[in-house]
């Protein structure tokens, strides 16, 4: 949270002028389009008659209805706490996804039939893939987070050389060139494994650049303290500077591994039986190809959420030495 | 007042040593290390520098400084801002590398060997100007990673001794927060019960009342004047001239990485000698 004021400021939503701005904005911008072909000129038709025939007449009055609502909304919403705000803005947001989603006429019981086999196996083999690179990435990038910030000339031209071809090179080309490559020099491997290299080296090199940031973040007085008490580098490392430096790693981090969650889908081009790949299969075979990817979709989703509660967590945990 | 155990050697001009430093010379004796330490111990000699120079990159920080400590000796060195009094003290434990002459610390000649260093270092409580406290440790742990993780003291052990410095250092009550919870004085006083803990042979102090606010100097100086009472090695660089008063067995004057005058703090304060000291004491007690 930003560091808040302690001017009383009015209610954005309650002033007038901003509520009738947000008025004409919506109202305009809902005549533009024409809504009467939707749900919502279906529920009009009482009032504006047939809303494919209704015209102008019609296109006006579902934008001023629209307008109105949501104006209405946003002023009601101001009135409460904050902690309610948040959560009325979130269920309503759900709630217009699920309207969105139910436009679609999804097959419900083909979700439900397919869902238990996309998670026995499609989750958890996106989860294995990933939580396997996950820990090999941080491995990658905290030594090669050294490597980048010591002054060994060999390190340093390895790291270097290393982040920037793998962050430079788009990951499904990585994932290619190291399953169709690597078998030109010998090394056979399966696509399991070539998947979770690939995801490995490509978020490894990401991390690097968080890693040494973060280090590079403390104060230098902590090494001279350090130092000066007859710490190694070893140990100012893992006892001093890395537990200060997790606090501005760990938002970066989350936002790499959530990243790093999604695109494990495309290890589905090496045809692993991992999330997406089932999803698209499933559907393909009986042409429900919206229902499995809404379902695959909302999936990655509450992973991702997961993550988010997990960070969090650690983030406040973190967050403890920082009282005054 | 072991005036003559300090040697400021202008290059070119002087180069005086007197006979004792000899057998601390390299190369002056086959097992060297060994022998070295002996002397030490014969002759209290806790810090010895021998013309020493350092330079970061074409600018020369330190020019032939030579100084020696003894046991028990508190001294105080002081300059305009830019002269290499921190940089010289922080020689001591090698926290900058010098690059010309010698420097040995309880009988170990420093260099840039790890092993060797980190005796040193175990050996040597610094204290900096800005406290430089571990913010993600209790007071406590502060006090109590150094032994633990250093010198294998058990916890039990280095929690009684963590708690026993910080009575030395009168905030016992606070070992339980964390140093942002504290006030500048008592940060301070936390690093230096930080690095007692350690029980080292010399504690340095780099400005260590500079970034306090006036009230919580005395506080400070208090603490320090109570570990100079108790024998306590100590050598200051600051610009408390009270304290170097009071306190002192010798005062140093250091200038463009040159040490320009010593004495005893009262010769020194009454009666500098060097045109330069003169003009700074002047600057310095005008207020």
């Amino acid at each position: 949270m930003l560091y808040a004021d302690t001017v009383e400021s009015e209610v954005l939503v309650h002033k007038p002028l901003f509520i009738a701005s947000v008025f004409v904005v919506v109202l305009s911008i809902c005549f533009m389009v024409n809504l009467t072909g939707t749900t919502m000129g279906e529920l009009m038709r009482p009032v504006i008659g047939d809303p494919l025939e209704s015209g102008l007449y019609g296109r006006f009055a579902i934008a001023f209805v629209i307008a109105m609502i949501f104006c209405l909304n946003i002023a009601l919403i101001g009135f409460a706490h904050l902690k309610v705000q948040i959560a009325i803005v979130w269920a309503e947001l759900l709630l217009l996804f699920l309207a969105f989603f139910a436009v679609f006429n999804l097959s419900l019981p083909f979700i439900l039939q397919n869902l238990p086999f996309l998670i026995t196996q499609g989750v958890v083999t996106t989860l294995y893939i990933s939580a396997i690179s996950l820990v090999f990435a941080s491995t990658i990038g905290i030594i090669a987070a050294i490597a980048k910030l010591s002054s060994n000339g060999f390190a340093y031209g390895i790291a270097t050389f290393y982040t920037s071809f793998f962050r430079g090179l788009p990951l499904l080309m990585q994932i290619y060139l190291i399953y169709l490559g690597l078998p030109q020099l010998g090394i056979i491997m399966n696509a399991v494994p070539s998947g979770i290299l690939a995801l490995s080296l490509c978020v490894g090199a990401y991390m690097t650049e968080i890693f040494r940031a973060g280090i590079q973040s403390i104060d230098r007085g902590q090494w001279e303290a350090s130092r000066s008490l007859g710490f190694g580098f070893g140990l100012t490392m893992r006892k001093i500077i890395m537990p200060q430096a997790l606090p501005v790693i760990i938002p970066p981090m989350g936002n790499t591994f959530i990243g790093m969650l999604k695109d494990s889908s495309l290890v589905s081009v090496l045809g692993v039986w991992e999330l997406t790949f089932l999803a698209r299969t499933l559907g393909q075979a009986t042409f429900h190809h919206m229902e499995m990817l809404v379902a695959a979709a909302i999936i990655y989703w509450i992973l991702s959420v997961c993550l988010e509660l997990i960070q969090s967590k650690i983030e406040r945990y973190f967050a403890r030495s920082k009282v005054r | 007042m072991t005036v003559d155990s300090i040697h400021q050697v202008e290059r070119g001009r002087q180069s005086s040593l007197k006979a004792p430093l000899d057998g601390l010379l390299p190369g002056s004796s086959p097992d060297r290390k060994s022998s070295s330490r002996r002397q030490a111990k014969l002759n209290d000699r806790v810090i010895e520098a021998r013309n020493v120079s350092k330079w970061y990159g074409g600018f020369r920080a330190l020019t032939d400084v030579s100084l020696t400590v003894r046991k028990g000796e508190r001294v105080v060195i002081c300059g305009p801002s830019g002269s290499g009094k921190s940089t010289l003290i922080r020689c001591f434990n090698r926290l900058e590398a010098h690059q010309e002459g010698e420097i040995t610390v309880n009988g170990i000649r420093l260099h840039g060997k790890m092993r060797d260093l980190a005796a040193v270092r175990k050996n040597v409580g610094m204290v900096f100007q800005h406290f430089n406290l571990f913010p993600h440790m209790t007071v406590l742990m502060n006090c109590m990673a150094a032994p633990m993780w250093i010198k294998g003291v058990p916890e039990t052990e280095a929690k009684r001794l963590a708690l026993k410095f910080l009575e030395r250092v009168r905030i016992p009550e606070q070992a339980n927060k964390y140093p942002g919870q504290l006030s500048g004085g008592q940060q301070q006083r936390v690093a230096i019960a930080r690095s007692l803990c350690m029980e080292p042979a010399v504690m340095l102090f780099d400005e260590p009342t500079s970034s306090l606010d006036p009230e919580m100097v005395s506080e400070v100086l208090e603490t320090m004047t109570s570990l100079a009472r108790d024998g306590m090695t100590m050598v200051c660089v600051t610009h408390e001239m009270g304290f170097a008063r009071s306190v002192a067995d010798r005062v140093i004057f250091m200038d463009a990485g040159l040490i320009v005058e010593v004495g005893a703090p009262n010769d020194f304060f009454t009666n500098p000698q060097h045109p330069r000291t003169k003009l700074f004491l002047s600057q310095i007690l005008k207020h």
